[in-house]
């Protein structure tokens, strides 16, 4: 032991200062992240190397790419007369010669302006949902949109969406009434089983009566005209829509005290979870119609939402049921204790918080079940794959195949990568903990 | 243990216990799965008491307190809370929940709400104030427990003191006529302790009835005028606080407040 004293006072406190320059910018980054050691600057190098491979074939393949030509043959003579020989050439000629086909699939092309119009009353019906800085007021865009869309793309007689529409009308008065006259047990079954009857039962007659007094119709579009990405969109877009408040209520279901509804919750989304989703597609192609009173056709395209709806519904409700898991049970007595009942608890304080966590989870299976909507090319429908085969068996295009494949990932990808997106920024929106 | 009487003297001009009966448990048991917790319990509370509850931890005295708004289910015997009595009737329960207040050892505000909505939540869904008004209501109470500046910020950004209180604030807003603490300071650090005790003092002041779960022994002797002893599920002994901490009956208790107060 040397004799320095043990007692020591600091006089005066340091300031802070500039780290210094090869800790900060640019240098700082490449040299942490590509040459940190002998090894990973190897591997940094041979990694440009593949990616200049990579980019000095398929490149020019791209660059060079002929945009306007009507069939392959006149694409490759085109390449053959103008091209430096050594280098293939990709034909785009087939996308913008199909545009519209890959687009509306067969939907009448004087009606375009349907789905486009569709789409637009989605994206303002969804907007003051995604952003709620939005006016309030845009709510009730939300709340017509789904009829709307039906109408637009579907067309026909407008009484049968407000005669659907009115179904959930009769849910909410149902609800209301049971609730304060009978029990609340009364009022969740009257709410469920109301609605069905009268969908099953009134609606249709209903509609038929209003337009035989009032006739209001645009021309009807059957399901088998549309295709491309417009049905991609179509199936996936309202099964996102309709999975998530179904899958929030399953999984509030599965977690429920109620042996009989949490047996359903459980056995539905165990059924539907074990199941391939070809498996339930080729059901709502083939099974379904037998299950539906006799005379009743339904739309393909319907069942196809529908099953996709249930099938993404058990997968969100797994997604949740983990979020819901993760939330401290001191929450649920918070909420309790103040004297807020299930469904305020739930709406107020548990599912905001829930949700937020299963943003990720949520998002991923949105994503997974947009890219799924293409297996409806084996029932028969003409997703951008099925338009791609169609588009390849007729005898102009007979053998293209990249360049349809490239142009239907590019477009997936932005569809994609843009849900990926959103939901990076509402993860970072509702971060509460260090602002 | 911190010290408080020491600090401030406490006004006692509003405490006054009244003949009426807040709480009435008579003969209560309960069970984990085959374990019994709560063995023959017999307590009653009149308006205006200030009870605190001690004993070894896993003496049942959280399950006790949290029996009587129901956030446990007793399995037999009677509570009766302010006339009503505690069954599986879900509109008994929610009206006493909306009468009893509660502070948790964690205080489990919601995270993803302001402190304001967070005192504000229960006033305008529950008893259907209009929201400016359940604001006025919320201003005062967190002017009261000192953190007005605060109430714009979340929950995760105040210290665990201010967090409490802002609970108990919380609690408040619904005008509760009894409040229930369950170690309202046990997750605290010792300097935030006593700022949420000058605010419990405060409240028994003002001749709120209370039942503390609770280890600060100062705080027992400051305001109590019962302290409850429990242990393995029974109460043990009930006395006012100077004789209960100077001539402890029962060995058990003796051996808890040797070790508690010894350090």
């Amino acid at each position: 032991m040397s004799d320095t004293p043990v007692t020591y006072v600091r006089t005066q406190m340091l300031d802070q200062q500039a780290p210094p320059t090869s800790e900060v910018g640019p240098v700082r980054w490449v040299r942490e992240n590509l040459f940190s050691s002998p090894m990973n600057a190897i591997l940094t190098i041979l990694s440009l190397y593949v990616v200049y491979i990579v980019l000095s074939h398929v490149g020019p393949w791209i660059v060079n790419g002929i945009w306007n030509a009507n069939s392959l043959t006149e694409c490759r003579e085109i390449i053959a007369t103008t091209g430096d020989g050594h280098h293939s050439a990709a034909c785009f000629g087939v996308i913008s010669a199909r545009w519209h086909q890959l687009v509306f699939g067969y939907y009448p092309s004087e009606l375009y302006w349907r789905p486009v119009l569709a789409l637009v009353v989605f994206l303002v019906g969804i907007a003051p949902v995604m952003f709620p800085s939005l006016p309030r007021k845009l709510y009730f865009v939300t709340a017509a949109a789904p009829f709307l869309c039906f109408w637009l793309l579907w067309g026909g007689s407008i009484w049968l969406p407000i005669s659907i529409a009115l179904g959930f009308g009769v849910g909410i008065v149902a609800n209301k009434v049971l609730a304060e006259h009978v029990s609340a047990l009364a009022a969740i079954v009257g709410v469920i089983v109301l609605p069905l009857i009268y969908w099953i039962l009134l609606a249709g007659p209903l509609a038929g009566g209003l337009a035989s007094v009032i006739p209001l119709e645009i021309e009807f579009v059957p399901s088998r005209s549309f295709g491309g990405f417009m049905l991609s969109i179509v199936i996936g877009l309202s099964a996102i829509v309709m999975s998530l408040p179904l899958g929030i209520l399953l999984a509030l279901a599965r977690r429920s005290d109620l042996f009989i509804i949490k047996t359903c919750a459980v056995v539905f989304i165990e059924v539907i979870r074990g199941v391939p989703l070809i498996v339930w597609l080729f059901t709502a192609q083939l099974l379904l119609n037998y299950f539906l009173p006799p005379g009743s056709s339904f739309d393909l395209t319907l069942r196809v939402i529908i099953m996709v709806t249930l099938f993404a519904a058990a997968y969100i409700a797994e997604v949740i049921r983990g979020g819901l898991a993760a939330l401290p049970k001191g929450q649920y007595e918070g909420a309790d204790s103040l004297g807020l009942n299930y469904w305020q608890s739930m709406q107020l304080i548990v599912l905001p918080q829930a949700l937020k966590i299963s943003i990720p989870g949520i998002v991923n299976t949105f994503i997974g079940l947009f890219k799924d909507t293409t297996l409806v090319v084996f029932i028969g429908l003409f997703d951008p794959i099925g338009i791609s085969n169609a588009i390849r068996a007729t005898t102009e295009w007979n053998g293209i195949y990249w360049e349809l494949f490239l142009f239907i990932g590019i477009m997936f990808f932005i569809s994609c990568f843009s849900m990926g997106r959103y939901s990076l920024y509402l993860e970072k929106k509702l971060q509460r903990e260090h602002r | 243990m911190v010290e408080l009487t020491q600090e401030r003297t406490v006004d006692r001009s509003h405490m006054q216990v009244s003949d009426e009966v807040a709480i009435e448990i008579r003969n209560m048991n309960k069970w984990y799965g085959t374990f019994h917790v709560l063995r023959d319990i017999d307590l009653t509370v009149q308006r205006g008491e200030r009870i605190v509850i001690c004993g070894p931890s896993g003496s049942g005295k959280s399950t006790l307190i949290r029996c009587i708004n129901r956030l446990e289910e007793h399995q037999a015997g009677d509570i009766i809370v302010d006339g009503t009595e505690l069954s599986s009737d879900l509109k008994n329960i929610d009206k006493i929940r909306s009468e009893v207040g509660m502070c948790f050892q964690h205080f489990n505000l919601f995270p993803h709400l302001t402190i304001l909505e967070n005192c504000t939540l229960a006033p305008i869904w529950v008893r259907n104030t209009r929201k400016k008004e359940a604001e006025e209501i919320a201003m005062h109470f967190l002017e009261k427990v000192k953190i007005p500046d605060q109430a714009h910020k979340y929950p995760g950004m105040l210290s665990g003191g201010q967090q409490q209180r802002v609970a108990i604030a919380r609690s408040l807003c619904m005008k509760p006529r009894i409040m229930l603490f369950d170690e309202p300071t046990s997750a605290l650090d010792p300097e935030m302790i006593k700022e949420v005790l000058d605010t419990m003092i405060e409240l028994a002041e003002e001749g709120m009835t209370m039942l503390c779960v609770t280890h600060e022994m100062g705080f027992a002797q400051a305001v109590a005028n019962r302290v409850i002893f429990m242990d393995q599920g029974q109460i043990v002994e009930q006395n006012e606080p100077t004789e209960f901490f100077n001539n402890p009956q029962s060995e058990r208790t003796q051996l808890f407040l040797s070790q508690i107060i010894g350090h």
